[in-house]
């Protein structure tokens, strides 16, 4: 019932926000998919996406590029005062490769005023946002979650919870909800995002006096025996295991914790969505698995369940995640801005850039989208909306 | 006589292609008719035609197969980046800091390459080979727990952020998985041409030294070579150390030009990618690693301009194997030298005109 109130009125708000967005009535008009000319003066802005879509991280790139291109589809069927110009480029998850590909997206632009959007993983992001912001470009990036990204550049934003806000977030929520007496942590101390959000857990939760009794490491994604820790955190008599890890790792570790009749409350932040459409993965041993999560795929408000027939229509059948419903509202919140902001037809990328940053960082700026209703964005760069923790009850997501 | 001259004269081509080359593109950049994109592949171009020159002392000229040379990369990247930063109040001039930066990565490769070289270099053949693989290995992994910071009282090592204790004011270099960070963009495309003259000049002269031959001569029949009294562990060491403490210096330079350098990017693959430069350029040919560093590392980022997204890596790698075969098959030799040759042939067939 609580999932349906909120569903109802998040369809309601991201209607409200569609309508009240620029362009007006014709939101209720379709328009021509290629709408160039056929809004008398509508204004071409250029998107260059990077991210990787080949290699070893290939799944979350393809999920932000054809997020992204869902939004552009909608966004240019519109007929508002802007249409957007999207490509992508692949960056296969290096910095180096990000650099390059962000300066190909700079000559695929010439003069005309380019926004880019991405990267999709973090360390690529550090590299391209330090490049952006010398070279005066607006970047929004839909899921690199460090802080480095954003610090100390007025021109990069992101759509994704910062790691750290996310462990805080996390420490938070156990301790007003009173989950776990005694806690255990498994990380991966060889990645940015998983120790980005056990680091700050880990001293949040001293702070609010949460007993953590067993912190266990290993050391990359491709580990497949978990036992290890497990019986770390088992010994210890943690009732709550908390997972900042990506589902593939995570997905072995309930497993592994099954078959050795441990079963503590497993909480995980966001990496773990994507485990129930794991191929062969066992839904059950998902049951009451709790996420935190800013985009539930199988919610049935009708903003999130034409997203989902649209991208599904991309990929092939693929469900989206977070990463893809990042993406799409990166795309509107571009789209939203663009719109509020005059002659941008007459503008170069640098004052667009700074128009952007005014607009972001005004504080009346608000969008509404897939990941969160009423989205603002701090000075810093970092996003502001309500982080959701979902719980997994009969092989899909609840409103925990 | 004649062949040291044939040596030296080889070595001044070298010299000459990459000057050369140098002067082209210094002018198309100044003339702004190169695009951006072009112009971001300048100095990481730089970096892998150095790793690439001095993985081919150690491979076509040494004859050992090192699989771990992008782990030199990593400790001169990491050491260079460190030094840059720590030095910023000693060293004002980003240019001077730049080549300390350099001499540093250098220096912590040549270390890096003494520490592994002296036991792993009494192996020969495949045992050196997964060695040195796992030595790549091993340097990434530690990196990546390694976190340094630098405040008035000097460098702090810990393996975790709060290990560091740092002081008021104190800056973190390296953050673990997270990499470094806030690195100053040093590095240039003139930096990246006198280093690939400092290379050059360094492995051919070592080439054509008296030790040089010593080397060669291990590589040709280390029985042999050891019953003339030749000194197989110092001359291996010398190579391999020379090898060690360039690839470190092109580390310092690829990390000194990006804003943020993880420790994954240094790993098997990226030694493999230096290996397959080494190897499609000619085992012991340093022109031929100059040109094939230079073009195959280009390649996938001019591949972008065909639109052909997730196609564009497949793309690349069927190259690479159209390359490694045609240069290696001596059917497809023939038939290219035949095609060539015909297409040779024909205009000056026509100039001719009838003399046959």
């Amino acid at each position: 019932m609580k999932n349906r109130v909120l569903a109802l009125t998040m369809a309601a708000a991201m209607t409200a926000g569609l309508l009240s967005g620029c362009g007006g009535g014709s939101a209720t008009t379709p328009a021509p998919a290629q709408s160039k000319g056929a809004a008398s003066g509508a204004v071409t802005v250029k998107v260059g996406g990077i991210g990787p879509i080949t290699g070893d991280l290939a799944q979350y790139g393809t999920a932000t590029q054809w997020g992204a291109q869902v939004a552009v589809d909608e966004i240019n069927a519109l007929g508002g005062p802007i249409t957007l110009d999207f490509t992508y480029e692949d960056d296969t998850g290096v910095a180096d490769t990000a650099v390059s590909a962000y300066n190909s997206l700079k000559d695929w632009a010439k003069d005309a005023p380019l926004v880019i959007y991405g990267t999709t993983t973090t360390a690529p992001c550090v590299a391209v946002a330090a490049e952006t912001y010398a070279d005066r470009y607006f970047q929004l990036t839909p899921s690199a979650s460090s802080p480095d990204v954003t610090a100390n550049k007025d021109n990069a934003f992101q759509m994704c919870f910062t790691d750290p806000g996310q462990g805080v977030a996390a420490a938070n929520y156990l301790k007003d909800n009173g989950l776990g007496t005694k806690i255990g942590v498994i990380y991966n101390n060889g990645d940015a995002y998983s120790t980005g959000i056990a680091d700050a857990f880990l001293a949040e939760a001293k702070n609010l006096g949460l007993d953590v009794v067993a912190t266990q490491t290993y050391p990359s994604d491709t580990t497949t025996d978990y036992t290890v820790q497990l019986n770390a955190c088992k010994d210890a008599g943690a009732d709550l295991l908390f997972l900042p890890i990506y589902y593939t790792p995570a997905s072995l570790i309930l497993a592994q914790a099954k078959q050795m009749s441990y079963a503590p409350i497993f909480f995980g932040g966001d990496g773990m969505d994507g485990m129930l459409d794991m191929e062969g993965f066992d839904k059950s041993l998902a049951e009451g698995l709790m996420l935190m999560t800013p985009f539930n795929a199988s919610a049935t408000d009708s903003r999130t369940t034409t997203f989902v027939d649209s991208y599904k229509k991309l990929s092939g059948g693929v469900l989206p995640n977070q990463f893809a419903a990042d993406g799409y509202d990166c795309m509107y919140a571009i789209y939203e801005a663009c719109c509020k902001i005059d002659g941008i037809a007459d503008m170069d990328h640098e004052q667009l850039c700074d128009a952007l940053i005014a607009l972001f960082t005004g504080g009346s700026f608000t969008v509404d989208g897939l990941t969160g209703s009423s989205m603002t964005w701090l000075e810093s760069g970092e996003i502001s909306k309500a982080p959701v923790v979902v719980k997994v009850v009969n092989g899909v997501y609840e409103n925990a | 006589m004649k062949k040291i001259n044939k040596n030296s004269l080889n070595g001044f081509i070298n010299y000459g292609i990459v000057i050369a080359a140098f002067v082209v593109l210094q002018l198309l950049l100044n003339r702004g008719a190169l695009s951006n994109s072009l112009q971001s592949l300048l100095v990481p171009t730089c970096c892998y035609i150095v790793m690439a020159v001095s993985l081919n002392l150690t491979v076509g000229i040494l004859g050992e197969l090192s699989l771990g040379h992008a782990g030199f990369m990593s400790l001169g990247a990491f050491s260079g980046i460190t030094a840059a930063i720590a030095l910023q109040g000693l060293i004002p001039s980003p240019a001077l800091r730049l080549a300390a930066a350099l001499l540093v990565g250098g220096l912590v490769g040549a270390i890096g390459g003494v520490i592994i070289g002296v036991p792993v270099l009494r192996l020969r053949g495949d045992y050196l080979a997964i060695v040195t693989l796992a030595f790549g290995e091993i340097i990434k992994n530690v990196i990546m727990v390694l976190y340094i910071g630098v405040d008035e009282k000097g460098l702090h090592v810990a393996m975790s952020e709060a290990g560091l204790h740092l002081a008021e004011g104190g800056v973190t270099i390296v953050k673990g998985p997270m990499g470094a960070v806030n690195v100053p963009k040093l590095a240039s495309f003139t930096a990246g041409f006198l280093l690939i003259l400092v290379t050059l000049l360094v492995v051919q002269n070592l080439v054509s030294s008296r030790s040089g031959r010593a080397i060669m001569a291990l590589r040709d029949n280390r029985i042999a070579a050891e019953s003339v009294g030749i000194n197989v562990t110092k001359y291996k060491l010398m190579a391999f150390v020379t090898s060690a403490a360039l690839a470190g210096a092109a580390g310092a330079l690829f990390g000194l030009n990006y804003s943020s350098t993880v420790s994954s990017k240094f790993d098997f693959n990226t030694s493999i990618l230096v290996l397959v430069f080494v190897v499609l350029g000619g085992l012991g040919s340093i022109r031929g690693s100059v040109i094939a560093a230079a073009l195959l590392y280009v390649l996938p980022e001019l591949l972008r301009q065909f639109k052909l997204a997730e196609y564009r890596m497949l793309i690349y790698a069927i190259i690479l194997i159209l390359v490694m075969l045609c240069t290696n098959n001596p059917m497809l030799k023939q038939l290219m030298d035949n095609t060539i040759g015909k297409f040779k042939k024909q205009p000056a067939a026509a100039e001719k005109g009838g003399a046959q």
